[in-house]
């Protein structure tokens, strides 16, 4: 009986002994080609899975297997596995993101008001040139170079993979380019910075044949700058007739529009929730 | 038996025939083509208009020599792709205003069925006795007509680049415009919730606005969620601001605990054009006795506006918005030639208006936008 026991018992010490091994570098860069080592003998099959891909391929045990670089493009934890007659053996290595030289930025919004504090985000994405995140801290320079204006530029560190930087907007309108950088690359954002609600909203008022000609004086911000063609002005006339309300769009810098007038008539003017000043005229005049 | 086959068809198809003349209303026309009482002769001429034989109806006025047929037919057909072109008039009712042996006034309250749903007319036909039969003395339009002209028109227009499929991640689109709700009140009417309030585009670029809300009981448990579908004026230019209504049928307030409100905003290509102005708005009593908000239309660019829809919100006397209505235009704005309009108020409501602000949606079949 004691013998019946201990010959399998022989046989699964003397074929562990000679079952095939593998062996990995513990850590790699995405990109770069590896060897694995293996062990054992004979005819093999090695599966390599890694985060976004697997491959399979017949390989002979206890020779090297030599992994391309193409196949280690996405960081993260792979698992390589040989099986041979006498079963799978696994080991596992993780592959690091290569040196950070490729950004993705975001900037928003696209417009701004002028004047409008930490008014635009700025995130910055640190890749390597196989889109995986860097997550090692890496100096980012960001710039910001408004319209015929000089750069202005800052330098802030990555964490995790991401920089960022809130940014006011200038008191003049017009573009700003917003750009990031680290090692080649280099990625520009444009953001619009546009006039902010009107101020000062004031309109006048003159004959023109039987009807009134009611124009506001240009349209402006509070900082000087012209409210974009095409921004509403409310006009309301209110008159024995009844109330006669117009949107319409700013052109050349104004808005104007012509109005019969009934006797006496208060007419009004708004852009949005901005009011501006009245004007009382008279059909007699 | 041979021949009890095809005879049974034959009576079978007969009678058939003869209540498909009844359901029409033929025995009806037949009856009143001698048009007998003011009330006929309008009967008459609407039903021939209703089955679409304008040569018939248009006999049957007595002004034939006064009204050209095809602006008669267009005051039914509609024209220049008019809300009136895409419907039909699906019935009427007549009632008499005044008789005397020559003469008659008979109101008619014309209900169409249009793309955008029922659209309501109500015309005061005067009738006059000609021989021994009544006949329909039509309105004749003095509509005054745009001479032959060029009208420049040099708004702003906004079109849109998007995002390109092949662009790298992190090359975003350009934003969608800012837009704010600026007010909102929630009304209990006799059989629904209403919500409305007011929109703005704060924006330096056009949006396409809706606006939507979810009614949260006291649980936090959602009760209803609706949009404000067609009472808004949804593409918004800069700064421009619309009302907006939101209806909850069946609904009742003291249900509600909460209101979630969502205002979406696209960008989308627009046109500042056309400028529509709305004149001698007020509030009035119609003949019909109802409270309408009424007033003119003037279209001062020089492209047609196909159909208008006239959106008013009412203020109290704290400015707060307390009513939202709406009511499309049957006919086009021209260039140039004012156009009436009335729409409606509650009568409880209307009492509390304080004041009142009106903005003209507008689709077009043409359009560039």
């Amino acid at each position: 009986m004691k013998t019946l026991i201990a010959v399998p018992v022989v046989v699964a010490v003397v074929a562990s002994a000679l079952a095939s091994e593998i062996h990995a570098p513990a850590q790699t860069s995405a990109g770069s080609a590896i060897s694995i080592s293996t062990g054992g003998s004979g005819d093999a099959t090695f599966y390599l899975i890694g985060p976004a891909s697997a491959t399979k391929k017949k390989v002979q045990a206890g020779s090297d297997i030599g992994v391309d670089g193409d196949e280690l493009d996405n960081s993260g934890r792979y698992i390589a596995i040989l099986c041979a007659s006498d079963g799978c053996t696994s080991t596992s290595f993780f592959v690091n993101p290569a040196a950070a030289n490729r950004l993705g930025l975001l900037v928003h919004p696209s417009r701004v008001p002028t004047g409008k504090a930490n008014g635009i985000s700025t995130v910055a994405f640190v890749f390597d040139n196989f889109h995986n995140l860097v997550l090692k801290p890496q100096p980012i320079k960001f710039s910001i170079t408004p319209k015929g204006g000089k750069e202005v530029s800052a330098s802030r560190e990555s964490q995790n993979g991401v920089a960022w930087v809130r940014i006011s907007s200038a008191n003049k309108e017009g573009a700003t380019k917003i750009g990031a950088e680290i090692g080649h690359a280099d990625e520009v954002r444009v953001v619009q910075q546009v006039a902010a609600d009107a101020c000062n909203l004031r309109i006048r008022a003159s004959r023109a044949k039987e009807n009134y000609l009611v124009e506001t004086d240009p349209v402006r911000d509070c900082s000087g700058n012209s409210v974009p063609d095409g921004t509403v002005v409310s006009f309301t006339k209110t008159d024995s007739a009844g109330k006669t309300t117009v949107d319409v769009p700013i052109k050349r810098g104004v808005a104007k529009v012509e109005m019969p007038v009934q006797g006496q008539a208060r007419i009004t003017v708004a852009s949005g929730v901005v009011t501006g000043n009245e004007l009382e005229v008279s059909a007699s005049r | 038996m041979r021949r009890v086959l095809p005879i049974f068809i034959v009576v079978v198809t007969a009678v058939l025939l003869v209540i498909a003349w009844f359901q029409s209303g033929g025995a009806q026309r037949r009856e009143m083509r001698s048009a007998n009482t003011p009330e006929q002769a309008v009967r008459l001429l609407l039903s021939q208009v209703q089955s679409h034989n304008y040569d018939a109806a248009y006999d049957r006025l007595a002004n034939r020599t006064d009204v050209d047929k095809t602006s008669f037919m267009r005051e039914f057909e509609g024209s220049y792709g008019s809300l009136l072109t895409y419907a039909s008039l699906e019935s009427f009712d007549l009632s008499p205003l005044h008789s005397t042996d020559s003469d008659a006034d008979v109101r008619a309250h014309l209900h169409y069925s249009t793309a955008v749903g029922p659209l309501d007319d109500t015309r005061d036909m005067k009738v006059q006795k000609s021989g021994d039969v009544w006949k329909v003395v039509w309105p004749v339009s003095r509509a005054s007509k745009l001479p032959p002209q060029v009208i420049p028109v040099n708004y702003l227009r906004w079109d849109v680049i998007s995002r390109g499929a092949g662009e790298e991640w992190g090359v975003q689109n350009v934003d969608s415009p800012q837009v704010r709700i600026v007010s909102m009140n929630a009304i209990q009417r006799p059989d629904s919730v209403v919500l409305v309030g007011e929109v703005v585009n704060e924006d330096s670029v056009p949006a396409y606005v809706n606006v939507g809300a979810t009614l949260l009981d006291a649980g936090g448990k959602e009760l209803a969620q609706e949009s404000s579908f067609d009472k808004i004026s949804h593409v918004l230019l800069p700064k421009q601001v619309t009302p907006y209504r939101i209806d909850f049928p069946n609904m009742r307030l003291e249900k509600i605990k909460n209101v979630r409100m969502d205002a979406k905003a696209l960008l989308v290509a627009a046109s500042a054009d056309p400028v529509i102005e709305i004149n001698q708005q007020k509030m009035e009593t119609d003949p019909l006795g109802k409270k309408v908000l009424s007033g003119s239309l003037l279209n001062q660019s020089g492209q047609i506006v196909n159909i208008p829809h006239v959106i008013a919100a009412y203020y109290d006397s704290n400015g707060k918005v307390i009513w939202v209505s709406d009511g499309y235009v049957a006919q086009a704005l021209l260039p140039q030639i004012p156009v009436s309009f009335a729409v409606d108020v509650p009568p409880d409501i209307a009492k509390n208006v304080q004041t009142y602000r009106v903005v003209v949606n507008h689709y077009d079949t043409n359009s560039q936008s």
